[in-house]
């Protein structure tokens, strides 16, 4: 693997001087990430990144620095690569950051002009940010009836306290040698998390229990699919009951449109959704405990409405029943009905029911 | 030599202020007109003692520019001005000019309107005051010394005189006089005074209007020596512009007053050969209809004409049908030599020049010019300079109520290169002048800083202003472009150690082949006009649709 980026990362490096030495003026292809090279991939159930490309020239006013910063990122993660050591996107920032040519001018103002450029290069080499050995903020908890080893160390998931283990940034290394689990229940919630691990559901119930704290890390999103992918476990998301909400689920289900280059690796379009549905609003009778949908909420999901992977009659549905009642719930607001209502009906009547949706 | 002594051809008479005093002079005869300059002095330009000062400087440099340009003479001025006491200063010139016949100049410095041939057409300078005679009156009245003159007229003789004005009288006095060949042949004028003034160093001081005077008449070589030391304009043209020539009014141009006085005063006979002779544009068949309009016989004498009968006339003809005046009379001063004016005295790095054809206004015709400077050592912040000029005169006062000012307000600088917010006046490294050549031009009141602001002056001036920014703007962005250039050409020298540092870690190539390779291209790239598809701000990355490599 390390050898394929390296020799990736090479010849990037080649194609450019080959053109020097033609005596043609540089250029480098990078795919084009805007929307309008983001396609829906109906029958992967993925976001995939178009075939449209747009070229960065050297000797052009307006792409010489990106071109010269592209090159000296490369170069960084060739070198960490090759001596197998991993960095931060914030430690390699901090690494390629200096003035040029005793100027006042520096290589990288801030870490917002190197961020994008480590994704042109990942899309352009057809690579994974883990594979250039860049590490993504770490974020995100699991715990269950797993054995992995990491680095030489076996880890026992269901030994870990109240805290869980915390999911790396790369978990590509990471070795299974024991899952004794029947399916994995990705909470959006650190709170939710917590709750559900004091109750002990995942030993109840025998799944993995993950906590996402949010949009999910990349680890976390590849750890999902790993465990969907090599144990054929299904995966359900619960999340609050809102546009954002649905959308963290759609992303861990059909990737991210900022990374649609890396959908493959990243989505597990097995996911369904277990709640909250603004039906359940109803059915649990949360009333008293929903919240006035603002005009944010309420644009971001008129946005979903059209985004293909929410073409599904059901979300269709639960969007415009959104839409139409403005409303929204958190997954706290089943604690009204008790704190273990969650844990002890709620879930349980959705998994007994199989009341998912796509 | 001809009898036409320098101050003998000042045109005191085109000027409004001069028609006024006569006005008011012949309806009071009891005050002379000595008395009415007294009484009047800041109608005249002597106001207070600065601006006293400089209508004196411009009074005398006026009167030698013209005098010397009607004798084809190349003028070569030396004026002084130097303090006497706190509040006095003497005031001399010596010019090259043709000089004077010495029987000629106490009348023609020691009476007020002498010789006026008050309605004589011609684009002139002396259009200012009461011309030097004014200036002897003034240093009479503060100073109570004579004004002396010494001048020749080339042939062997020197006339030396000592004048002043009888005030009651209107006569001039002579203080002495000697007219004697005391060895040297020369032509020329020397006349020095002392006057009550003070002398400003400012933007409407006697040094910026002398500076002004050297870029307007580029053909002059001025030495002035102020009291804050000597300057020297040389010459940046040796050719005077041809000499203006003299038309009769255009009965549109002729006002009641004026109309009154060339019927009272014309040899003609009939008051149809005085439409035809005395008036530009009137043939005999246009006479007549005026007088059929006005319900007089033409063939009556001009003298037989009532003041009824005379407005009648003057406004049948307003109403005729005529000719626009013939516009062959004005001299403007042509795109050259404003060039030369401009880039001997203002260090800037671009020039241009715009001389507009000839138009008429309300009988008159006129012409504009406009020069522009921009950059180099100009100031960068700060409005622009603007330099108003009549007849190759500058105007230092009133800038506010001129049309020229009007017109450069209302123009769009920021098209051509300058800032401008609103319709305020330009700010920016630059120097717009702009000539109004007229054989009458109209100003705004009798202190003559300021023209009147009619629309077909505002449109002409608009027209040249646009022209030569035009041009100014061309430059601009053909320097912004190769400051684009230069800068590019940095942004690539400076990324080219870094871009080969790093191909060189990605491919272990020889790192310093690879600059090598791309200064070399960095060098043909920025020679090269490669980057003009760029100008329009071309840094979104193009987009290629080959799909190859794609998964």
């Amino acid at each position: 693997m390390r050898e394929t980026t390296s020799k990736k990362l090479y010849q990037m490096g080649k194609e450019i001087v080959e053109q020097i030495n033609e005596e043609k003026k540089p250029s480098m292809k990078i795919p084009v990430r805007s929307l309008s090279n983001i396609k829906w991939d109906e029958t992967n159930k993925l976001l995939t990144l178009g075939d449209k490309k747009s070229k960065r020239h050297f000797f052009n006013v307006g792409h010489a620095r990106k071109f010269m910063q592209t090159l000296l990122i490369a170069s960084f993660c060739k070198d960490i690569v090759d001596e197998n050591i991993h960095a931060s996107i914030r430690d390699m920032y901090y690494n390629l950051k200096h003035s040029i040519g005793g100027s006042k001018e520096n290589t990288f103002e801030e870490q917002a002009e190197s961020d994008p450029l480590i994704v042109d290069i990942e899309t352009a080499l057809q690579t994974l940010r883990e594979q250039l050995h860049l590490l993504a903020d770490r974020k995100g908890v699991v715990v269950g009836n797993v054995v992995v080893e990491d680095r030489g160390d076996s880890i026992n998931w269901s030994k870990l306290g109240s805290g869980g283990w915390s999911i790396p940034s790369v978990v590509e290394d990471i070795k299974f040698e024991k899952v004794d689990a029947d399916f994995v229940l990705v909470i959006e919630k650190n709170a939710g998390f917590e709750r559900l691990h004091e109750d002990k559901l995942w030993k109840k119930y025998n799944c993995i229990l993950m906590g996402t704290g949010g949009q999910a890390a990349r680890g976390t999103r590849r750890l999902i699919k790993r465990l969907s992918d090599e144990y054929k476990l299904p995966v359900y998301v619960l999340t609050d009951s809102d546009s954002y909400g649905w959308y963290i689920y759609s992303v861990i289900k059909s990737g991210s449109m900022a990374l649609a280059h890396a959908s493959d690796e990243l989505g597990t379009p097995s996911a369904r959704f277990i709640g909250l549905t603004i039906s359940d609003i109803k059915d649990y009778k949360l009333e008293k405990s929903v919240i006035r949908a603002n005009d944010r909420d309420l644009k971001r999901a008129k946005e979903l409405l059209e985004y293909p992977w929410f073409h599904h009659k059901e979300w269709q549905q639960e969007i415009k029943l959104m839409l139409d009642k403005k409303i929204k719930a958190e997954i706290e607001a089943l604690s009204s009905k008790g704190l273990k209502f969650l844990s002890d009906t709620y879930l349980p009547e959705k998994l007994e029911r199989k009341e998912f949706l796509p | 030599m001809v009898g036409t002594s320098i101050f003998g051809c000042e045109r005191m008479v085109d000027d409004p202020a001069g028609k006024n005093a006569e006005q008011m002079a012949k309806e009071h005869k009891e005050i002379s007109v000595s008395e009415f300059f007294e009484k009047n002095r800041h109608l005249l330009g002597y106001d207070n003692p600065t601006r006293a000062l400089i209508t004196v400087v411009k009074e005398f440099v006026d009167n030698s520019l013209d005098a010397c340009e009607e004798a084809r003479i190349l003028p070569r001025i030396w004026l002084e001005v130097k303090s006497t006491t706190s509040d006095r200063f003497r005031v001399m010139l010596k010019d090259n000019g043709p000089g004077m016949m010495d029987n000629r100049i106490p009348q023609t410095l020691g009476k007020l309107l002498v010789g006026s041939k008050f309605y004589k057409n011609l684009q002139s300078r002396g259009q200012q005051g009461l011309g030097t005679k004014g200036a002897v009156m003034y240093s009479q009245l503060t100073t109570g010394k004579p004004t002396s003159i010494v001048a020749s007229t080339g042939n062997g003789k020197t006339s030396f005189y000592e004048l002043m004005i009888d005030v009651k009288k209107n006569e001039p006095k002579i203080v002495s006089h000697q007219y004697i060949e005391d060895g040297r042949v020369w032509h020329g004028l020397k006349i020095e005074m002392e006057i009550e003034g003070r002398y400003v160093e400012s933007k409407s001081g006697v040094g910026e209007f002398i500076k002004q005077v050297a870029i307007a008449n580029p053909f002059a070589e001025i030495i002035f020596d102020g009291p804050s030391g000597r300057v020297e304009f040389q010459r940046g043209a040796m050719e005077l512009p041809p000499l203006p020539k003299e038309i009769k009014p255009h009965p549109y141009g002729v006002e009641l007053g004026i109309f009154r006085r060339m019927i009272q005063e014309t040899s003609s006979r009939t008051v149809k050969s005085f439409f035809t002779n005395d008036f530009s544009r009137v043939g005999g068949i246009s006479a007549d209809e005026i007088c059929k309009l006005a319900g007089v016989n033409p063939g009556v004498s001009p003298r037989s004409i009532d003041a009824d009968n005379s407005e009648k006339l003057f406004k049948a003809m307003k109403n005729a049908k005529l000719l626009r005046p013939p516009t062959d009379c004005l001299s403007p001063l042509g795109e050259e030599l404003i060039l030369s004016g401009l880039k001997k005295e203002i260090k800037a790095e671009f020039f241009s020049s715009v001389t507009r054809p000839p138009s008429v206004y309300r009988g008159s015709p006129f012409q504009v010019e406009v020069g522009i400077a921009y950059g180099g050592e100009l100031p960068q912040e700060g409005a622009v300079d603007i330099m108003r000029i009549s007849n190759r005169v500058p105007l230092m006062y009133q800038a506010g109520d001129c049309a020229i000012t009007k017109a450069v307000a209302g123009t769009d600088w920021k098209k051509y290169g300058f800032n401008q917010s609103g319709k305020n006046m330009p700010t920016g490294p630059g120097v717009v002048m702009v000539h109004f050549a007229s054989t009458w031009v109209p100003y705004t009141s009798e202190s003559k800083q300021a023209i009147a602001s009619y629309n077909i002056i505002i449109k002409e001036i608009k027209l040249a202003l646009q022209e030569a920014g035009r041009r100014m703007q061309k430059y601009v962005s053909g320097k912004r472009r190769f400051e684009m250039h230069q800068q590019r050409k940095k942004i690539f020298e400076r990324y080219i150690p870094e871009v080969a540092e790093s191909l060189g870690k990605l491919t272990k190539e020889n790192q310093e082949l690879i600059k090598a390779k791309l200064q070399k291209m960095a060098k043909e790239v920025t020679e090269v006009k490669l980057f003009e598809s760029e100008l329009e701000g071309d840094d979104i990355e193009e987009i290629v649709s080959d799909g190859e490599g794609d998964s």
